[in-house]
């Protein structure tokens, strides 16, 4: 038996490290170094847990405890209460409503709807520790198939299995593997997809850093079975962990006899490598991608011809989601009905999500195909922030569109959600209470395109930037009518002429948002006001006269000096100078100073002044 | 590694190293290991259960230790795990109780009340 | 001066990007001078304006002098939602420098980027290899205050 007593699991994804997880982790090292326990203790970096917000997160065993938020001021305590005293630390523990502490992950709501499958090892085991991957029924799978399956009954697993490629394509994964096994050149490619560049999405950064094997013994399957010899793994260059553990992975592979030649005793042989991008959204794309590994700049090219034809270096190649192949070993372990007996009718399985914005529980999660959103949002994500009210969710990000209070029932599956305009894209869901602006998020998502364009097509390189111009006047209180009726024009013209999948979809945020909120583009065009306040030429702070006690402490601190007054006669904004800092209400000691939506009048009559003045220069 | 035994004997190797981590665990005994506790023979009762447990070969059960209990006067304590269950706390125990605890409430399911000295958290 | 570098690589054309971050990296100013550029494209065999093509296309490569710490800002929707401007303004303040400039003591140099990926965690930046999320104003100046005192 081991001399360790206790296992503490310290949740080492890069959202808790952002939050100081790996500090937190030496100290603990080194109180307990002076208190004489490390070795009784056993710390474990583990991947992503799921929920960002309590970070940072950590689990005690042999009890599961679940501690949340944990700091460095509190690690002399927990040591002392629990390693000491074998006593969970309150304080540190999350409470149901009636305030009774929450002792393991199995009674946290965050969990209860979630089905882990990809991400079933993540946040449990050492990711850089093979033996605890293998202690899972990790490599029981290729094994099987390697030594009982041929690759066509592989790919008639996948197919029965209905798994659709997790990107967000959707694609049939059995049928990119058919088609690619259909050729009958010898060297053949896999691919795995890790440029996940979607703002908002980090389920693939999770699985990498957090289950290196379980991708790496997916590309395996998923090789044998187009009879391809190598593969390469394309991550992108800000995933640094990622990259470290898909490599150390590799090599431990390699120590163990599972990569190289003649594996598990059979025909079957492979290598793979790792790729890194250099900052590029668009070699997310699949032939972009390919032509990022040759060296070249990442221009997609046409389809036909696909990958599976001619991709990587003229080879057959194809190109799969990290998430993907990491739900390969569990579907071979446990069988396609197993997989398949989960989700809808056309989406089978589970699917990651990461779940962000203005919901309780941010985090990563895991659930079944065909959760409504309402679930999703308000169960697994607790619900909105402050209790205010729920606006929509952005779905797919920059090439997803949005949904309202009345689709809260929608079930999240690819069919369904395409029907409203929406798309499940990679997984990023972000959730906006009322204080958001839809315009403004529709532009910042535009934005975003508009920088990563690769500008090999015109309708893409121009189109979205007209898009783009249109929405900053807008936005800045320049719009005019027929501005809407334009966006939708470019906006269609763009998805039908455009060469790769970033250009057909990211006139997306734009399109849906002017369908379900075309009311605040009117009222920011027409009315010059943004009624959430969150552009900042259409709103105004002002002063309340009758709370201002003339302390004049906001003018003093205002940087452009545009407020002015007395004691007696109270203070004023002049509001054409004002450069809405927001500092005047930030400083106010009775919160006589609010935002009002709607460009205020002074504003409107100095533009309008600016330009006639303008017109008769010209 | 060449076979799936190959990959079978790292698996059970491994999964025995996890166990702290229960994921096949559905029984843990926790022996409160303070000094009050060695003092009294809380070693020799841990002993005591690692041999029962190994010799009826019982493959979900746990074996483990915990600082002061605090709970001083029944020193050596015992807390008995189930999962679904509320924790039992067994005290005052000797190498010559554990048989019989071992017997009634791990392998049969059912308390040893006598020894029982409080439940639950 | 090179060499070193550039000998860990097989000279095929599909190795230029892992050649560049190696030799970008390693460069305390982090990034390509023209002698760096003309060495790759010596030993790959491939004309210098290729090159340039693919330096200029991908964002993480640059071909003027940064600092010692390159600050990356997510400006991507998510970190915007949850205050990255006030962020950027904080760090531009701190610093004295805008968007693409780096401090006079070459020691930092400030970028926006795309999505990092941490979105849980919003606002955050990645100064290096390291990532800082639930950024605050205060948290900037303690950040920047450590990262001086690294020699």
């Amino acid at each position: 038996m081991s001399l360790k007593r206790i296992d503490l699991l310290i949740c080492c994804g890069s959202g808790c490290v952002s939050a100081g997880s790996l500090k937190i982790k030496e100290k603990i090292q080194a109180v307990l170094d002076a208190k004489g326990l490390l070795h009784e203790i056993n710390i474990i970096e583990t991947g992503c847990m799921g929920p960002c917000d309590y970070g940072p997160v950590m689990i005690v065993y042999p009890e599961g405890i679940f501690y949340k938020k944990v700091s460095l001021d509190d690690v002399e305590e927990l040591v002392e209460e629990h390693f000491i005293k074998g006593r969970p630390f309150k304080r540190l523990m999350l409470q149901d409503e009636e305030k009774k502490a929450i002792s393991t992950q199995k009674d946290i709501p965050f969990y209860q709807k979630q089905v882990k499958v990809a991400l079933s090892n993540c946040g449990y085991i050492d990711p850089e520790k093979l033996e605890e991957y293998i202690a899972q029924g990790g490599y029981e799978a290729l094994g099987t198939v390697l030594t009982t399956m041929s690759p066509k009954d592989a790919i008639v697993l996948a197919e029965k299995s209905g798994l659709r490629g997790r990107g967000g394509g959707g694609f049939p994964t059995a049928l990119k593997w058919k088609l690619a096994s259909g050729s009958k050149d010898n060297q053949k490619y896999v691919i795995c997809n890790g440029d996940e560049g979607d703002p908002g999405a980090f389920m693939d950064r999770s699985l990498l850093e957090g289950d290196p094997h379980r991708v790496l013994e997916g590309m395996m399957i998923a090789a044998y079975s187009v009879n391809a010899n190598k593969g390469f793994f394309y991550i992108r260059a800000e995933y640094p962990l990622a990259i470290k553990r898909i490599k150390l992975a590799i090599e431990q592979a390699k120590e163990a006899g599972l990569l190289g030649k003649n594996i598990f005793g059979s025909k079957f042989s492979f290598d793979a490598e790792v790729r890194t991008g250099a900052g590029a959204f668009v070699c997310g794309e699949e032939t972009a991608l390919i032509h990022s590994i040759e060296g070249l700049r990442g221009h997609p090219s046409a389809k036909p011809p696909y990958p599976s034809d001619k991709g990587l270096w003229g080879k057959p190649t194809i190109v799969n989601n990290v998430e993907t192949l990491a739900n390969l070993p569990t579907i071979f372990l446990k069988g396609a009905e197993w997989f398949s007996s989960m989700g809808t009718e056309t989406s089978k399985g589970t699917k990651v999500f990461a779940l962000t914005g203005d919901v309780k529980n941010t985090g990563l999660v895991e659930v079944p195909m065909g959760i409504t959103l309402r679930e999703m949002i308000y169960e697994v994500g607790g619900g909105i922030v402050d209790d205010r009210d729920f606006k929509a969710v952005q779905l797919g990000g920059p090439s997803g569109g949005c949904l309202t209070k009345e689709h809260l029932d929608v079930p999240v599956d690819y069919e369904s959600l395409k029907e409203k305009g929406a798309m499940m894209g990679s997984g990023g869901v972000i959730v906006m209470n009322d204080s958001n602006c839809m315009v403004s998020i529709a532009k910042f998502f535009l934005e975003f395109s508009v920088e990563e364009s690769c500008g090999k097509c015109s309708p893409c390189r121009i189109g979205l930037k007209q898009m783009l111009d249109i929405m900053e006047r807008i936005t800045s209180g320049k719009g005019v009518d027929g501005d809407i009726d334009e966006l939708i024009r470019l906006g269609e013209a763009i998805k039908q002429l455009s060469l790769c999948g970033l250009g057909q979809t990211a006139p997306n945020p734009v399109l849906s948002t002017i369908r379900y909120f075309r009311n605040e583009y009117e009222e920011h065009i027409r009315e010059k006001s943004c009624s959430t306040s969150v552009c900042l030429n259409l709103m105004h702070f002002i002063i309340d006269k009758n709370k201002c006690i003339g302390c004049s402490l906001c003018a003093r601190k205002c940087p452009v000096n545009c407020i002015s007054g007395s004691k007696e006669d109270k203070f004023i904004i002049s509001q054409p100078e004002c450069v809405k800092c927001g500092t005047c209400m930030e400083v106010c000691p009775v919160k006589a100073i609010s935002k009002i939506p709607q460009m205020h009048p002074d504003v409107k009559s100095e533009n309008e002044r600016l330009r006639k003045q303008k017109e008769n220069e010209e | 590694m060449k076979t799936l035994a190959d990959l079978k004997k790292i698996r059970e190797k491994a999964q025995e190293e996890m166990k702290l981590r229960g994921g096949n665990v559905r029984i843990k005994i926790v022996v409160g290991m303070g000094t009050s506790g060695i003092a009294m023979g809380a070693r020799e009762v841990m002993k005591a259960f690692l041999e029962e447990i190994s010799q009826r070969n019982l493959t979900d059960v746990l074996v483990t230790q915990t600082g002061e209990k605090g709970l001083s006067s029944m020193e050596p304590v015992v807390d008995v795990i189930i999962e679904g269950e509320e924790k039992i706390t067994y005290g005052n125990m000797t190498p010559e109780k554990v048989k019989k605890v071992v017997v009634e409430h791990i392998v049969n399911g059912k308390m040893v009340s006598e020894y029982v000295v409080a439940s639950g958290n | 001066m090179y060499q070193e570098i550039l000998s860990k690589y097989a000279p095929t054309k599909d190795n230029l990007i892992y050649i560049l971050h190696d030799i970008q990296d390693s460069d305390p100013r982090h990034y390509l001078s023209e002698e760096a550029v003309q060495a790759v494209s010596d030993y790959l065999k491939l004309p210098a304006n290729h090159i340039y093509g693919v330096i200029t296309f991908y964002s993480m490569y640059s071909t003027t002098p940064r600092g010692k710490f390159i600050i990356r800002l997510c400006e991507s929707p998510h970190c915007y939602i949850k205050g990255s401007e006030n962020i950027l303004k904080k760090i531009k303040n701190v610093l004295n420098v805008s968007i693409g400039e780096t401090t006079k003591d070459g020691y930092f140099t400030l970028e926006l980027c795309a999505c990092l990926g941490v979105c849980g965690n919003a606002p955050v930046m990645m100064v290096n290899d390291d990532f800082y999320g639930d950024l605050t104003e205060e948290k900037i100046e303690e950040i920047i205050t450590k990262l001086r005192e690294v020699r």
